[in-house]
């Protein structure tokens, strides 16, 4: 049983990483990577987003109706959004100024809906907390990894703390193009690995 | 009139909605594979979110600033878009058959399309009036068209092409994504009014 659990939780993590793997989130991910540590906050705020929805929606599955179902799990996702973005906007203004539009945006996430009608309406709520867990941290660490390449090569440093002089890097990754074309070498080195 | 002008080549070239600001990258990667589908995907986000701004707009301005229930915004916007397509859905299924014919796959996908729900904040955010909403909207639609469109081209003839087997599919996409985000860079110095 302890190793089914353990399971639940690895998978959202390398198997099936929400970014890399499954390609879902994707706006988030380009949106919000300019530097490691806007990657670690997304990710973070993510998490915290998805594993409440999951306990929730785990919690109230034999109360709602299945016809609409998808409907009353997007007012879950919603409600737990608006309770983050007041929490941030009240205490943390300057994360709210750098990632900006994309915190209401979590609710179009298609990793937390995905979560919600594939694992916790059918699964416990001890799973679903795992399982929102483990596909939470795994997109914590997409983020964060995908932040801190872009800023090592855009601007030479990580998490702030200078590697090398900003004059040689290439502001080009800091920028949209860097996104695109960081994200695609990531997710080649992934499949690489994985095979 | 300029200022209309200048909203709308901002939102199609300058700001693209996709390649500059990141929203509507699902959609972007996920029915980029025939120009045909592309376009066909296009015309239905462009019609739902023209409307969805407007919509959002109308209930921003009516509803929730005069009861002052602007926390409710998320939760309010995201139910009018899911709400608008599934009414879109109904309505063209019995008016227009063959318009549903042709956009019938795309609209349930729209509802998760992050660019419909951005667009609808953003202009709230910018502080727009209607008229600038309708054309704001409309216009980010013609630029993510724009995007898609020009993208599935270039994937179309990535298919005829020997590529790294590590690259194929995804990730290739992706690097020329980048590139083609970097093509629409160089509309970013350009000034209007």
């Amino acid at each position: 049983m302890e190793k089914n659990y353990w399971k639940i939780f690895w998978n959202g993590i390398i198997p099936g990483n929400p970014v890399f793997v499954l390609l879902l989130g994707m706006c988030a991910t380009l949106g919000t990577t300019s530097s490691a540590m806007n990657g670690l906050m997304m990710g973070i705020a993510t998490a915290a987003v998805l594993v409440c929805s999951n306990v929730v929606v785990s919690l109230m599955k034999n109360l709602i109706p299945d016809k609409v179902r998808i409907p009353a799990y997007i007012v879950i996702i919603a409600t737990f959004v608006s309770v983050l973005q007041l929490a941030i906007s009240a205490w943390m203004p300057a994360l709210n100024a750098s990632l900006g539009i994309f915190i209401p945006l979590i609710v179009v996430n298609c990793i937390l809906l995905g979560r919600a009608e594939a694992f916790a309406g059918k699964n416990g709520v001890f799973a679903s907390f795992l399982d929102g867990l483990g596909v939470g941290v795994g997109f914590i660490f997409a983020l964060t990894l995908l932040g801190a390449v872009r800023e090592f090569l855009g601007v030479g440093s990580l998490f702030g703390g200078k590697i090398f002089p900003e004059d040689y890097g290439a502001l080009l990754f800091v920028l949209a193009p860097g996104a695109f074309i960081a994200l695609g070498y990531l997710i080649a080195i992934v499949n690489k690995i994985r095979r | 009139m300029l200022a209309y002008l200048s909203i709308i080549l901002t939102a199609i070239f300058i700001n693209n909605i996709v390649l500059a600001q990141f929203l509507g990258v699902c959609p972007f990667l996920g029915v980029s594979k025939k120009t045909s589908s592309a376009l066909g995907m296009g015309a239905a986000v462009t019609f739902v979110m023209t409307l969805a701004t407007v919509v959002a707009w109308i209930l921003q301005m009516y509803v929730l600033n005069p009861l002052e229930l602007q926390f409710l915004q998320t939760i309010v916007f995201i139910l009018v878009i899911a709400f608008l397509v599934q009414l879109l859905e109904i309505v063209i299924k019995k008016i227009a058959p063959a318009l549903y014919q042709a956009l019938g796959v795309f609209l349930p996908l729209i509802t998760t399309n992050c660019a419909v729900l951005g667009v609808a904040i953003l202009v709230i955010q910018k502080d727009f009036n209607l008229i600038e909403s309708v054309i704001y909207g409309f216009a980010t639609a013609v630029g993510f068209t724009l995007a898609l469109w020009i993208f599935a081209g270039i994937r179309e003839q990535l298919e005829h092409t020997e590529t790294p087997k590590g690259m194929r599919g995804i990730p290739l996409a992706l690097v020329c994504a980048g590139i083609l985000a970097m093509a629409f860079m160089g509309f970013s110095g350009i000034k209007i009014g």
